[in-house]
């Protein structure tokens, strides 16, 4: 029998400094460049200034010969490849035979000081020569030859992906109003202001332990075992908190393999610490993203069919792009009824730092094309906006036409508080000329249904252990990267067991001490490790009341635990304090402890392919934004965003309204200014394609002086597959906010900027073309021709499909 | 040479090429002062010099004799947080914290000089400081709470 189950929340939702506030004030947060170790070393990269060679020779000899060098690596002493997904085992620590962007590490040196190590990596004499570079998905798919890769699919087409859910031709043929439109979505990078640094060191027994900036110290732990040929058991990994990784340290990076080999080798701790030039190349960000949407509707505005085609430009390795490919398409079903989709996707490689995960993966590229084109719909079908939206707002407990479960969907209720709010119905349309509001919506997983590599294991554990003082010590894989990974842990457990956060002590993100949690990525914390963490409490929460419930000659299940208490709940004074239970329960027990574990529930698609977009819960947002555009010159400003979001059950409000804005801050960084984009420099200086401003003064972004205010709102549809009913926060505001702001500035200026970011000269353009009668659109052009392969069949639920593929004739026979 | 550091006289050799930023962590161990570009471009390494906000990165050490230098390990008055301190830890001001640091010393500056600024010049002060978590707007409230705080207890 347990305890009786929670009534009321005594945590949860109440405003709290976050369990790991204080240290973060007093500068007592050790982030991974803070750790110093005695006769550590220190590393530094050679880096490629080619985008596109072969090394035909490196030469080491006057380098090794500085005094201060005790290393000197290259390509040579790391024979095997590495790459964070199992399918795309394309990099080298160091490069072997081949660079393939300006920034790909080619040497290291390790010396007595930093000082000593730039010098030395000077003195290396590389002789490469130089390829034809890739510098665009268009070139790509035109130039076959040389292939960056030998994998892929062909030439230089990384992946190809095409899926069909019920006869979208069909569908679009019997719709009143057929839209088509070309998007472009342009590439940006995370930002983090810390730069990643890593420490690797040998202990006394001669194992490896690294401490580095990464989101996925499981992951790492993997690859690395595999990278350096090293017992796992050998190897531990320590995820330091992170000064901020929005995506950029989730994948396992050249610097981290080869500090380890270093320190290994020379039996010493190295430490490494990028400079910010180099975080540009490292990168693993936003891919840059062309898109052709092709959506049928009814005149009354129901959406008939989707057909979206997309383009990456991935950069030179693969990285998670096989699956950020999948991001491009997967999620477009899961916020508006949709009763047949296709989607057909392409990533090329190309000779810049390759892109990743960052903050919304793969998803807000096409959520910006299809919310700007609901705006255009709406325009088209003379309706508002939002009320064409709360018209088709997707069913909760419904499966979408991919076959994806959506559970809670509180997204109805964001759009009613952001029209509400905002007041949008006085006021769209209908400001001066120059200011204008636009809304978009958007959705977002609480976690990957899958892992990375495959297996049916846990993708959660917490572990607790019980002290007879009274402490709850939680020992979980969770990463902390700033979102509040531990002050979720501490809240949940306290909430389970009735004491105070702060009595929780934390050990988290080490692979040597703590359970596997999969890493801070996906969204997938809170839900996952916090039913991981619901499971290990409840367990221990059961031991405490059987032997308090003996002491109190009670059933345990009249037991209440409360305010670090378990007492009656008949009569309050019958009790004992959490400690005194603790030791009365470890008396009877034994050492008391507990696991808890967390894997998601199956996905009903069955089709290969399935595996990408499935999650326990998909958070909803809704968002208004007002811009004033001058006229004159272009430029945008925002002074209010409105935001909704369905976060199902709000742990902190503060953490969580945290996430919200930052969230908006970073959107309007990707819809107004932040651009990772290249340039090839004069031919007398080498024609080379390299980054166009790898500094943080020149690569824009938002200032406190550019932030504009935001009215924020938390709706709480709890979602049951969801701890307590909690979604996730720190991705999916950012999505509706691109979409918003175009959709505003049409609303200021009648203009229409379909691709991102929408700078002044853009505006500027499109008002000039407005002045001559022209479309007032600037945006793609042309859609290239791209060789997408015959789409994988997959009947909708509602028209007799299983989730198998099928045969497309079975289908025709439903139409 | 000497160092005034926290209202602590530091005696300490370094290489005559090292800045403030880099003598402070890797010399004195005072690593709550961060970097983020060594360029002068992020705020994240400001500490105060002689009550001024300013750029350790781009500051030599060798220059700071004799002056009064505030890092963020300075604030604290035994166990009692300074108000600011307390107020970002309570109210969402300090996320990943990376940034935190510099921002909190450029506040303190600010708050001596102007015991009641406005959300203007407060938005004016920091944006030197580049924060990518927060969207500044907790950062603004928590500066807004500590002035309170500060002027209550003054």
């Amino acid at each position: 029998m347990s305890a009786r189950p929670k009534t009321r929340f005594e945590v949860l939702g109440k405003p709290r400094r976050r369990v790991d506030g204080r240290a973060k004030v007093t500068g007592l947060t050790k982030f991974a460049d803070d750790i110093v170790l005695p006769r550590m070393l220190h590393m530094r990269l050679l880096r490629s200034p080619h985008p596109h060679a072969v090394i035909e020779s490196i030469d080491i000899a006057r380098a090794a010969a500085v005094p201060g060098v005790h290393l000197v690596l290259t390509g040579k002493d790391f024979p095997i490849t590495f790459g964070i997904l199992p399918v795309s085992q394309d990099e080298y620590p160091l490069a072997n035979e081949r660079v393939r962007y300006v920034g790909d590490p080619v040497a290291a040196v390790v010396a007595k000081d930093e000082q000593t190590a730039w010098e030395a990596c000077e003195l290396i004499e590389v002789k490469y020569r130089p390829l034809t570079t890739i510098s665009s998905p268009e070139e790509a798919l035109a130039t076959p030859e040389p292939r960056i890769h030998e994998h892929g699919e062909r030439g230089n087409i990384h992946r190809l992906q095409a899926f069909e859910f019920g006869d979208v031709d069909a569908a679009l043929a019997k719709s009143d109003h057929v839209f088509e439109d070309l998007f472009f979505y342009e590439g940006n990078t995370h930002l983090p202001i810390e730069q990643h640094a890593a420490v690797a060191a040998p202990d006394g027994e001669g194992k490896l332990t690294l401490w580095s900036s990464t989101q996925v110290p499981h992951y790492i732990h993997r690859a690395l075992s595999r990278a350096l040929r090293m017992n796992a058991a050998h190897i531990r990994v320590i995820a330091c908190p992170n000064g901020g990784g929005f995506g950029g340290k989730c994948d396992l990076h050249n610097h981290e393999i080869v500090v380890s080999r270093a320190a290994l080798k020379l039996g010493r701790p190295v430490k490494i610490c990028l400079n910010r030039e180099e975080v540009f190349y490292m990168h693993r960000g936003r891919h840059p993203v062309l898109m052709k949407m092709r959506t049928g509707v009814t005149r009354d505005g129901k959406l008939t069919g989707m057909h979206v085609q997309t383009l990456l430009d991935g950069g030179g390795y693969g990285s998670y792009g096989t699956a950020s490919t999948f991001y491009t398409g997967v999620l477009q079903t899961v916020t508006y009824e949709l009763p047949r989709y296709k989607f057909d996707a392409c990533r090329t490689f190309t000779n810049k730092p390759p892109c990743g995960p960052k903050r919304g993966h793969g998803t807000p590229q096409p959520r910006f094309g299809q919310e700007v084109q609901l705006d255009k719909i709406a325009e088209t079908l003379k309706k508002d906006p939002a009320d064409l939206r709360l018209g088709m707002v997707a069913k909760p407990n419904s499966l979408t036409a991919n076959w994806l479960k959506i559970g809670s969907i509180g997204l109805e209720e964001c759009i009613r508080r952001v029209v509400a709010a905002s007041e949008w119905k006085n006021r769209f349309r209908k400001l001066p000329a120059g200011r204008g509001l636009g809304i978009a919506c958007g959705a977002y997983l609480c976690g990957a249904g899958l892992p990375i590599y495959w297996n049916k294991m846990p993708q959660s554990g917490v572990q607790l252990l019980l002290d007879r003082g009274g402490q709850v010590t939680a020992f979980c894989g969770a990463t902390e990267i700033g979102q509040g990974s531990d002050d979720v842990l501490a809240a949940i457990i306290a909430e389970v067991l009735g004491i105070d956060p702060y009595d929780v002590r934390l050990v988290t993100g080490d692979t040597g001490i703590t359970p596997v949690d999969l890493g801070s990525y996906s969204s997938r914390v809170t839900v996952m490790m916090g039913n991981a963490a619901i499971q290990a409490a409840e367990k221990v929460r059961e031991m405490l009341a059987d032997a308090a419930a003996e002491q109190l000659l009670a059933l345990p299940d009249r037991l209440v635990f409360s305010q670090g208490r378990v007492f009656l709940a008949e009569d309050p004074s019958k009790g004992m304090t959490f400690a005194e239970a603790v030791v009365y329960a470890e008396t009877k027990f034994g050492t008391l402890g507990s696991v808890g574990s967390y894997v998601p529930p199956r996905a009903p698609g069955r089709y290969k392919g399935a595996g990408v977009g499935p999650s326990p819960a998909y958070s909803y947002t809704a968002c208004v934004v007002e811009v004033e555009v001058d006229q004159a010159t272009g430029w945008i400003s925002v002074p209010k965003v409105w935001i909704a979001h369905d976060i199902g059950r709000t742990i902190n409000p503060v953490l969580a309204r945290g996430q919200v804005e930052g969230s908006v801050y970073m959107a309007l960084g990707e819809a107004l200014m932040e651009e990772q984009v290249f340039r090839r420099l004069p031919p007398k200086m080498s024609g080379a394609l390299v980054h166009k401003f790898p500094s943080l003064l020149e690569y824009k972004s938002l200032t406190s002086l550019d932030m504009p205010q935001v009215h924020t709102e938390l709706v709480e549809d709890p979602d049951p597959n969801c701890p307590f009913g909690a979604k996730e926060v720190g991705q999916g505001p950012l999505l509706p906010v691109m979409p918003a702001v175009a959709n505003a500035i049409y609303d200021a200026v009648g203009v229409r900027i379909d691709e991102l970011p929408i700078t002044p000269d853009k505006v500027l353009k499109a008002l000039d073309l407005k002045a001559q009668g022209k479309d007032p659109r600037v945006g793609p052009e042309n859609f290239p021709q791209v060789p997408y392969p015959k789409p994988m069949f997959v009947k909708t639920p509602w028209e007799g499909g299983d989730g198998n593929e099928s045969k497309r004739h079975d289908a025709a026979a439903v139409v | 040479m000497t160092l005034h550091v926290n209202g602590e006289e530091q005696e300490i050799l370094f290489h005559p090429y090292k800045t403030l930023l880099e003598v402070l962590r890797e010399e004195l161990d005072l690593t709550g002062t961060k970097h983020g570009c060594e360029l002068g471009e992020c705020g994240a390494c400001a500490v105060l010099v002689d009550g001024e906000p300013l750029l350790s990165c781009l500051e030599l050490a060798l220059e700071c004799g004799g002056r009064r230098i505030e890092t963020v390990e300075g604030l604290q008055r035994g166990d009692k947080l300074h108000p600011l301190q307390a107020a970002f830890a309570d109210l969402g001001g300090a996320q990943c914290g990376y940034c935190t640091p510099g921002i909190l010393m450029t506040a303190k500056a600010l708050l001596e000089q102007e015991p009641n600024p406005s959300r203007e010049r407060i938005r004016e002060a920091v944006s030197g400081n580049l924060c990518r978590c927060t969207g500044y707007l907790q950062i603004y409230e928590s500066i807004e709470e500590a002035a309170r705080r500060l002027r209550e207890s003054a």
